[in-house]
């Protein structure tokens, strides 16, 4: 997968800091919910990103990110709620837990590859709701009664909305953790873990510990994913067991594969991509029924799975590589 | 204006104060959602997901509005009713109502599914200030004036309805040993609190107390425990699944206590039957609404219409499934509230007229239960009647029993 034109990336980025600013002149079209949208965008980008930190560059599959997502997210709320920790504290606390817990689960995932290690994880996706109800765990996690927690506060008497600033909280903590994944990446560390995805054995036989960088890159997924998960605790103020059920997993999964596995773009592309098209899929079965009067009553998730189809086939190598092939094919580029 | 307000609120019928408000509210007003054409409500229900048996109430509700709008609509305004499905999951739930309140711009939230979903949305609306009417949980938390002064529930509360019974059990059964199932999860709890606050002192009285979880294959286990501890009045706080084990289970060991089964369970079709008529004779519930699969509502006139409005609007439903009395009986509410409301559709006045009904009677809800809100007082529906079954249907008894909840 190509690299993103940094040019590029400057000038995302400069939008991104600048549009929600536009506020006050167009507040219909940048308008709070909006913004709140994009937030929960960037957060599920976070999460694919954590997911592809470990399918994409380090060739594990996991079936159970929803599950270090949702421990994430229970550690942020157990700390708001019952230490008084303030929201960005929670962070560092959410990726140290997280982190733990993948690499504690990284250790018997090195006896599994593939398809069982799918298995193994999606089972620890369908167990983490239940344990969370768990009456010793009860006093702590709330059970199925969940955490009701407040929203993060404008710090600095800043002259922004909450919705603003929730904007500004995620983006920066994205651009932090995609830094620092395209920074790791580059580096020896960042290659041992391709090398093990290309060819184990090779990178077995050249020294790579590969014991050691499965189960830590198996870690800072899972404490990606689990920052992913904290920052979704603030931004929806309310965390409970149904928040996690299994189609989370399945929905960082087709994120990553949408997006392009092994590239951070396409992390971000797959974040934004699932929340986009899970929104437009039902405002588009609405609009099949009721504007344009055909007789079908498509269930939102139909035309989800057929948008779905439809870009698999347009670009089976996810969006962003699909828009680099188109960019190539423009250009004349042969090859 | 105002003084005809404070005149009417001590008025005497309803009636009355139906005709009296159109006239004191002659000037138009309005919130976002309202104009003089049409009237916009938002909801959210479980389409997909886990909970997906509970669609059917939202696309029941979405039919009486076509129907209402068949009518005439509402004081000549269409009702729009734009339903989104959340799955059943909390920040999902978030992110539909943000986007019902605030691109749709819709007048108030209705019956919102679910006791998680409403509760990630519950401050939001609050803060908001958007009416989030006549929500479907049963949970004892939506009538809280005073905190929550935008949040209004509907049915019975599990926790009244629980006061109910344990208050029964202290004055027909003195030598009562009392084993309790419950379903492990907040709906299973609230029923718990609500029998242990009815109880009171006499909480001793409870010799075993068994959870199952949902995912449980059988009760099996719980219901032989239950008749190991000796108990001889048995309260069965289970969804239907697993009260029809419970019954058939009990019978099987031959176990004869009083069994008091949670209205949740109450359907003929959906837990007795599958449990067996002759093993359920002699159980006792508390009932508000009409079982559509009970025969001695055959001749009933509410049963009738809306046996005739659902052959109409719902052609090909299950009418036997109670989730369509259910929203029937809740969408006329609504239809009846937002009508009071004359021409001051603001959000204001909605909750005010929503806290303003005085034994409005609704139609399928049991002979002699009505509505009654106040400022005070955000529980709808608060009266059960008792019931035993008996041969094929439930026999009501004795009075209309309501309980304050707290």
């Amino acid at each position: 997968m190509p690299a993103f034109p940094k040019k590029l990336l400057w000038v995302l980025l400069a939008l991104a800091f600048l549009v929600p600013l536009l506020h006050p002149l167009f507040p219909d079209v940048v308008s709070g919910y909006r913004l709140f949208l994009v937030s929960t965008m960037i957060i599920a980008a976070i999460a694919v990103l954590g997911l592809n930190l470990l399918t994409g560059f380090n060739g594990q599959i996991s079936l159970g990110h929803g599950a270090f997502y949702a421990v994430g997210a229970y550690t942020a709320a157990v700390l708001m709620d019952h230490l008084n920790m303030p929201y960005w504290a929670t962070l560092p606390c959410a990726a140290v837990v997280c982190f733990i817990v993948g690499y504690l689960f990284g250790l018997p995932a090195l006896k599994l590859e593939g398809h069982y290690l799918a298995l193994a994880t999606f089972a620890l996706a369908l167990a983490v709701p239940q344990i969370l109800k768990y009456k010793w765990l009860e006093g702590m996690t709330g059970g199925v009664q969940g955490i009701v927690l407040n929203k993060p506060e404008v710090p600095f008497g800043l002259p922004l909305s909450e919705d603003q600033w929730l904007y500004y909280y995620c983006l920066i903590v994205m651009v932090v953790l995609y830094w620092a994944a395209a920074n790791m990446l580059n580096s020896r560390s960042g290659r041992a873990m391709m090398a093990i995805r290309d060819q184990y054995m090779a990178a077995d036989t050249m020294g790579i510990d590969t014991a050691l960088y499965k189960t830590v890159t198996f870690g800072i997924s899972a404490a990606y994913t689990g920052i992913a998960g904290a920052l979704s605790a603030s931004a929806i103020a309310f965390v409970a067991p149904d928040s996690f059920n299994i189609f989370l997993s399945i929905k960082f999964l087709i994120g990553l594969v949408v997006g392009g596995v092994g590239s951070l773009a396409g992390s971000v592309a797959g974040g934004i991509f699932y929340v986009l098209v899970d929104n437009s899929a039902q405002a588009l079965s609405l609009f099949v029924r009721n504007d344009l009067g055909l007789p079908f009553d498509l269930s939102a998730y139909t035309v989800f799975g057929v948008l779905l189809i439809a870009l698999m086939y347009l670009m089976p190598m996810g969006i962003v590589g699909g828009v680099y092939l188109a960019w190539r094919k423009l250009r004349g580029v042969r090859g | 204006m105002k003084t005809t307000r404070r005149n009417f609120v001590g008025g005497v019928s309803t009636v009355a104060m139906l005709s009296a408000s159109g006239v004191a509210l002659a000037q138009k007003k309005y919130s976002d959602g309202a104009t003089d054409k049409e009237i916009k409500i938002g909801n959210t229900n479980p389409y997909s997901g886990p909970a997906s048996s509970y669609g059917v109430i939202g696309k029941c509700i979405e039919a009486y509005w076509k129907s209402v709008n068949d009518r005439g609509g509402i004081n000549g305004r269409m009702v729009k009713f734009v339903t989104l499905d959340d799955g059943y999951s909390p920040p999902k739930t978030v992110e539909l109502v943000r986007q019902l309140v605030e691109q749709e711009k819709v007048l108030a939230m209705f019956q919102t599914l679910g006791t998680p979903t409403n509760t990630a949305i519950h401050k939001y609306m609050n803060q908001k200030k958007v009416p989030q009417l006549f929500v479907a949980t049963g949970a004892s938390k939506w009538g809280k004036p005073k905190e929550f002064p935008w949040t209004m529930g509907f049915q019975p509360d599990y926790h009244t309805e629980a006061v109910i019974y344990a208050k029964h059990i202290l004055a027909n059964h003195k030598d009562a040993k009392i084993g309790v199932l419950m379903q492990n999860d907040d709906y299973g709890k609230d029923y718990w609190e609500g029998f242990k606050e009815g109880l009171g002192k006499d909480i001793g009285k409870v010799v075993k107390h068994v959870t199952y979880e949902t995912t449980d294959p059988t009760v099996d286990s719980q219901i032989i425990q239950l008749k190991d501890s000796g108990a001889n009045v048995f309260f069965n706080i289970s969804i239907p699944k697993f009260a029809a084990q419970a019954i058939r289970k009990a019978a099987d060991l031959g176990w004869k206590p009083v069994h008091y089964l949670n209205n949740v369970s109450s359907s003929v079709a959906s837990t007795l039957k599958p449990a067996g008529l002759e093993n359920s004779q002699g159980i006792l519930t508390a009932l508000y609404l009409m079982d559509p699969t009970d025969k001695q509502w055959n001749n009933n006139a509410d049963m009738k219409t809306w046996s005739a409005w659902m052959d109409k609007w719902m052609p090909g439903a299950n009418k036997s499934d109670g989730s369509y009395v259910y929203a029937y009986a809740v969408s006329y509410l609504m239809e009846q509230t937002l009508k009071k409301c004359g021409d001051d559709l603001t959000r204001e006045n909605l909750m005010r007229q929503a806290a303003n009904h005085q034994k409005l009677r609704v139609p399928l809800l049991l002979p002699g239960i009505t509505i009654n809100t106040s400022p005070t007082d955000f529980y709808p529906v608060q009266s059960v009647q008792l019931a035993s079954f008996k041969g094929e249907t439930w026999n009501l008894f004795g009075d209309i029993m309501s309980a304050e909840s707290t």
